[in-house]
């Protein structure tokens, strides 16, 4: 019964946290396409519901009823398999956020270390589904966001040896908790620019959509796929941007702490900041994308390997050295 | 030792979303460097040409809305301008100023279009949607005048077919002071981004020699540093009489040919502005009763008029044999008509030099050794449009 219990305890856990980021990611779609729509003097989804805020749901319901077509060429498997696998782990890494110091799926003490893994895996559905396709568009478009992602994560993993040098934790709790005083993005800011622009790119966001450019590549790795399958890559990748800025949240804006501990802002639940927080990373990535043109391939990995690398190593060794010198490095 | 490696072909188009029309381009790709361009052309191929041969003049004028339907009114231009000459007829000056603020109109509905999709090849989405907002007025300009959007059938050989309606000068007017704020929002999102500038400057290089060789015209040349604009160099329709300048380019690159088609809008928008300001009253069309149609009032009073209408609407005009000639400044470049007539009501052949046609031909030579992602940009600063390179 014991065990019965368990495994009812943590599906309802599970449960409960997935179903709002499923609605968020539906509500953050409306959203990014609201503020471009905004930007482009459109009006953006505004029929569906008040305020079009039900768009999403219309065209899920859309992609639901839209026939599943698989090229002749394709691997059937591995083409069924890339959008699941791109789904799944997308909202997979959800597991380790911590919304308070109480409220979590799971507080595994490598926490981070999971997410950098989990986030990475994401480019294996990519690559996948160009693969599968038998098609040369989405091939070069799943070559484009293999590179692009591999590159991007060698400085991302700076970044967060950096921040993990000023916590001396892998937890995501005490990385929270350690900035009570002062949230990492202030003494850490270049960082944390460097974190905001990789995860542009590691999420396939302008500027750097290159892997779906529709100016060369059509669509990219999603050429092929239609109807259900291609709602799945699409709900994964806003997932995914959700998880991204969740994460900068979590290592740079304080989690949920609120941004001054006095009477008005510690009232309002933890929660609720940590998602404001998320909120305002997103308006920003959907802003650049209303703005910004794309780079072009190489110099992608110019920008990635030639200047985020070096800048963002450098940045790990003044951080280690001034620790150490002044004697802060955590216990 | 030698290094095997194998190309890839690629099928670019002719439903590439970036195709900018039905090319159909071949690529031979070594990575995503392109080691080859096969454009392919023929897809909207309408035959344009030999059905000009079966309409008397009046009705070939449609058929140049439809070329580069981006900018319809100044394919008009050549072809009546054509007519013209072959007539010896004088257009009367308010038809000529009217004719060059269309001309220029339509320069900016063109080089508006351009300069946007050029962003958006590159990958920037929100200057074109900037951009139609803009082009949507000035078509609707268009429609004020001649009562369709696109297709405008306005310019007749002889002068326009009828007078602007009241308030349309103003209003026009009134754009042209509006319009400088859009370019400026839009060079703030282009000119000096990094990454536009990254994505243009030295892509697509051509040097003034190779472009004369390709027989370049219009911005592609300028953009190489040959001032040569045929509104300057032969006018056509009084456009010496208006003071403007010709902006040229020094790299023959991509980004130059941006800044040409920005800074050209900024002098269209002084042409219109000197010929709203200038603009004599008077009739639009030639009184030579053999090419101009009578007044609708003449109509109702003389039996010669009605009988002279009629004929003119079904019959039309016969035009003295012979051959011409006649290039205008289109904003893509030289776009030229020549006309032989055998003194019939029909044309006997009609050959059009579309700028566009002779440009594409240097894909090849501006992509080699580019990659992928450079493909659109070259494209886009080329100013293709399908209707015009396959007639």
């Amino acid at each position: 019964m014991d065990i019965i219990n368990i495994i009812f305890y943590d599906t309802l856990k599970i449960f409960a946290l997935i179903t709002p980021v499923l609605i968020t990611v539906a509500l953050i779609v409306w959203l990014d396409r609201r503020v471009w729509g905004l930007v482009q003097l459109r009006r953006g989804p505004n029929v569906v519901g008040p305020f079009g805020l039900f768009q999403s749901l219309a065209d899920a319901l859309k992609f639901i009823f839209k026939e599943v077509i698989i090229p002749a060429g394709a691997n059937k498997i591995i083409f069924i398999l890339a959008p699941i696998v791109t789904m799944s782990l997308a909202l997979l890494a959800w597991a380790v956020i911590p919304f308070s110091e109480t409220l979590f799926v799971s507080n595994i003490n490598v926490g981070i270390l999971y997410l950098f893994a989990v986030s990475s895996l994401g480019v294996y559905g990519i690559i996948m589904a160009g693969w599968a396709s038998n098609s040369k568009y989405p091939f070069l478009g799943a070559l484009r966001s293999a590179a692009q992602m591999v590159s991007y994560e060698v400085s991302i993993g700076f970044i967060i040896v950096t921040v993990l040098l000023c916590v001396g934790s892998l937890n995501l709790v005490d990385i929270v908790l350690a900035q009570k005083n002062v949230w990492f993005a202030i003494p850490l800011f270049p960082m944390f620019v460097i974190f905001f622009i990789s995860s542009l790119a590691e999420t396939n966001r302008p500027p750097f959509d290159l892997p779906e450019a529709e100016a060369e590549l059509v669509a990219g790795y999603q050429t092929e796929y239609s109807g259900m399958m291609y709602a799945l890559f699409w709900l994964g990748e806003y997932a995914n941007i959700l998880l991204m800025c969740a994460m900068g949240s979590i290592l740079f804006l304080g989690g949920w702490l609120s941004p001054i501990n006095i009477a008005p802002f510690n009232l309002i639940p933890e929660p609720i900041w940590l998602i404001i927080k998320i909120l305002f990373l997103f308006l920003i990535f959907a802003l650049i994308k209303a703005i910004v043109p794309r780079y072009r391939y190489d110099q992608l990995m110019r920008l990635g390997w030639k200047v985020f690398l070096p800048v963002s190593l450098v940045w790990v060794i003044l951080t280690s050295g001034f620790l150490l010198y002044f004697d802060l490095l955590p216990t | 030792m030698t290094k095997q490696t194998k190309t890839m072909n690629l099928n670019f188009g002719p439903q590439h979303p970036a195709a900018h029309g039905v090319l159909r381009l071949i690529l031979e790709l070594d990575g995503e460097v392109v080691e080859r361009a096969d454009p392919h052309i023929g897809l909207l191929h309408r035959g344009t040409e030999k059905l000009i041969e079966t309409k008397t003049y009046t009705q070939a004028i449609p058929y140049f809305d439809r070329l580069d339907y981006v900018a319809p009114m100044n394919q008009e231009h050549a072809f009546a301008l054509a007519v013209e000459k072959l007539l010896k007829i004088d257009v009367p000056r308010r038809a000529q100023y009217i004719r060059v603020i269309f001309c220029e109109i339509g320069r900016i509905l063109s080089h508006l279009l351009n300069v946007t999709t050029q962003a958006l090849d590159v990958g920037a989405l929100t200057p074109s949607l900037w951009g139609f907002e803009e082009r949507e007025k000035l078509m609707v300009f268009y429609e004020r005048v001649s009562g369709s959007r696109l297709h405008a059938n306005y310019f007749r050989p002889g002068g326009v077919h009828i007078d602007m309606p009241t308030g349309l000068a103003e209003d026009i007017d009134k754009f042209c002071d509006d319009f400088p704020k859009v370019i400026n929002n839009l060079e703030d999102l282009l000119t000096d981004n990094r990454i536009f500038k990254q994505r243009n400057v030295d892509i697509g290089k051509v040097s003034l020699k190779e472009a004369l060789d390709f027989g370049f015209s219009g911005v592609m040349l300028r953009g190489s540093g040959r001032p040569w604009d045929l509104r300057k160099s032969q006018p056509y329709d009084g456009y010496e009489r208006f003071d403007f300048d010709i902006p040229v380019g020094k790299n023959g690159d991509c980004y130059d040919r941006y800044l040409c088609r920005i800074e050209e809008m900024k002098e269209s928008l002084k042409i219109i502005k000197q010929a709203i300001r200038e603009i004599p009253s008077g009739p639009v069309m030639t009184s030579n009763p053999r090419v101009g149609p009578p007044k609708r009032s003449e109509m109702k009073q003389s039996m010669e008029s009605l009988i002279n209408h009629f004929k003119l609407y079904t019959e039309g005009y016969h035009v003295p044999a012979g051959e011409i000639y006649v290039p205008v400044e289109a904003p893509k470049g030289e776009f030229g008509v020549y006309l032989i007539s055998d003194g019939s009501n029909k044309p006997y052949r009609c050959k059009i030099r579309a700028p566009g046609f002779a440009h594409l031909q240097s894909m090849d030579y501006l992509i080699k050794g580019h990659m992928l992602a450079d493909v659109p940009a070259v494209l886009g600063s080329m100013d293709i449009v399908f209707g015009e390179v396959d007639r």
